[in-house]
């Protein structure tokens, strides 16, 4: 650690301002405060000073990222020998797994970060963080067989015109992962829906009798209720699906770390939950066809639910900022979700659409929000002055 | 003395429009089209020059009568002129390029409510001498024009891999997994392909960044 400190403070000046590379300030600067904490602190205004800056906050949410990244690693290479009929043990599964998600990691991190400098350079901003967990939620909302030239070309897409257009981190309308997701399901639809992408290998080549790779809401869209796995299945992720959907256990520890830190907003994430098991029951209660009869607790268990109202909706950046707005913005995200997905089986993905819709409309509920506040408390003052 | 008819300030009516006073990037108006027509390039040429024509055309036509319009039926005066270049155009239209024409549709008869054209003959032409309203109407047209061109170009080229109809992509390309992209033929990627442009242009001309 001195090592490297010592070695930062020696090379420092020359990319200070009058230094050789003062060009590189913010490629330099990204480096030194992801290594040290900065001992720069705000010292003007009353402001509640903590460690918990940009950097920790991103790194956090990553820590909970991790155990559906496991998961989904896993079941990449389980559904992969599950397809071939073979039998494999743990440590095969894993490499195998590790070597299809790896890829696609790399290229989305690699994509982004490289836009995110030219851009902090040209612009001769700090490098920011917000790409840390964009580039590690891309690759967990894709299909594990997405050829790697889509991820790095939604890449881009998402981080030039959904982040950088806007203004960099912080400024982005719309959540970048999900818009890069949207970008693939629109652009590519063939890769990113259908039966084959979401096992590994199945795309190319050829999987046992009876395999079919099928994800459950590609069964319920079909009305093969039947074909539909069991709800433990569904909950533990033995299912095929986007690598980082599958497993709700993961996903439970994942949220569990966000809403004990305090980073994601459990107001959303409760509010969603309620939404979309209001609309399971509605349409349980229509019944209008097999898709409708599906319970509530199984229908928010399938398709990327889940995940995306725990990491995706939370976004800070994108999502309502009052209190009162998070739960009506969550509990939209919720009935919207599971209403597309029903209505319109060819958009799978409801979840998806549903808060890309509810990022647009999230300026407007706090602003409501906010007027209806201001309104209520001129009527409390008139009412006291009037008195 | 007598102006040259190229002179500095008439050219400027004409190159103007290209950039700096762009009626697309510039201006943002006759978006709709623009959207519409721009999913391949030949449409988009077929289009451009179209309304090219009538904006001209209308220019001058209205220009010549601008001291005998009754400025309270003015506007009716300035739709009849423009019905009737559009009638003229979609008429050549169906008789020389019919396929385009129909690809066109309704888009050709709408020029008659693009803003530009009503635009320009409400803003230039009804207090300025022909010649100089000619050049501005063409100017206008071909800076719609350069735009539509533009995003009809990209639009094509990326959507289905084709130039007038024509593959380009290679189809070694193809081969190893490249594949057109489907968002290019959706009107929202025209919508973000002009924002591009209009990113690019006001980073280069950065006079053309608001103030505020």
């Amino acid at each position: 650690m001195k090592a490297i400190r010592n070695y930062l403070d020696k090379i420092k000046p020359q990319f200070q301002k009058g230094g050789k590379y003062e060009k590189f300030h913010s490629t330099f600067d990204a480096f030194e405060t992801f290594l040290f904490v900065p001992d720069r602190v705000t010292h003007t205004g009353s402001h509640i000073r903590d460690a918990l800056d940009m950097k920790r906050t991103m790194t956090m949410v990553i820590i909970a990222l991790i155990p559906t990244l496991l998961f989904g690693i896993w079941n990449a290479g389980y559904q992969f020998y599950l397809s071939q009929g073979q039998e494999a043990g743990f440590w095969t599964i894993v490499w195998e797994g590790f070597l299809r998600v790896l890829p696609i990691i790399v290229v989305s991190y690699v994509t982004g970060l490289a836009i995110e400098f030219a851009f902090a350079q040209a612009r001769g901003h700090e490098v920011n963080e917000g790409f840390l967990v964009s580039g590690m939620l891309i690759p967990l909302v894709m299909p594990v067989n997405i050829p790697l030239w889509m991820v790095a070309v939604a890449t881009a897409f998402a981080v030039i015109i959904g982040k950088e257009a806007f203004g960099g981190t912080g400024m982005n309308v719309f959540n970048p992962a999900l818009l890069a997701r949207a970008f693939i399901f629109f652009a590519y639809p063939g890769d990113i829906t259908g039966d084959k992408v979401w096992v590994a290998g199945l795309t190319t080549g050829q999987a046992v009798d009876g395999f079919s790779g099928a994800t459950p809401l590609a069964h319920a869209a079909a009305y093969q209720i039947d074909q539909i796995p069991p709800l433990h299945d569904l909950f533990l992720g033995f299912i095929p699906g986007s690598i980082g959907e599958t497993s709700k256990l993961a996903i439970f520890i994942g949220a569990a770390i966000l809403i004990i830190t305090g980073i994601g907003s459990w107001k959303i994430m409760f509010s969603a939950l309620l939404g979309g098991l209001t609309m399971s029951y509605i349409f349980n209660l229509v019944g209008a066809n097999p898709y409708m009869e599906i319970p509530p607790l199984t229908q928010i268990m399938m398709g990327s639910f889940l995940f995306g109202i725990v990491y995706m909706a939370t976004d800070p950046v994108s999502a309502a900022q009052t209190e009162k707005g998070k739960y009506i913005y969550g509990f939209l995200i919720g009935l919207f979700s599971i209403m597309i997905r029903v209505f319109n089986p060819a958009y799978p993905e409801g979840t998806m659409l549903a808060i890309l819709l509810m990022n647009t409309f999230a300026p407007l509920i706090d602003h409501y929000v906010v007027e209806a506040n201001i309104s209520k408390r001129m009527k409390r003052s008139a009412k006291l002055t009037n008195a | 003395m007598k102006e040259p008819l190229f002179s500095p300030k008439n050219l400027k009516l004409l190159t103007g429009p290209l950039n700096l006073n762009n009626p697309i990037t510039v201006q943002v108006l006759g978006i709709c089209s623009a959207l519409a027509v721009t999913v391949q390039l030949k449409p988009a040429i077929v289009m451009a020059l179209s309304v090219t024509v009538v904006t001209g055309f209308s220019n001058l036509i209205i220009s010549l009568m601008r001291n005998t319009i009754p400025p309270r039926i003015r506007i009716i005066v300035q739709l009849v002129v423009i019905a009737a270049l559009v009638i003229i155009v979609d008429q050549v239209l169906k008789a020389f390029v019919y396929d385009v024409s129909k690809k066109l549709s309704v888009f050709v008869g709408l020029i008659i409510t693009n803003c530009i054209v009503m635009g320009r003959l409400e803003a230039f032409a009804m207090a300025e001498k022909p010649w100089r309203s000619f050049l501005d109407g063409i100017g206008n047209g071909a800076g719609y024009g350069l735009i539509l061109i533009t995003v009809g170009f990209f639009r094509e080229l990326l959507g289905s891999g084709k130039l007038f109809g024509m593959q380009v992509v290679p189809q070694f390309l193809y081969e190893i997994g490249y594949k057109d992209n489907g968002l290019m033929i959706l009107p929202p990627m025209a919508l973000i392909t002009i924002g591009i442009i209009i990113w690019i242009q006001r980073s280069v001309n950065r006079e053309l960044i608001d103030k505020s």
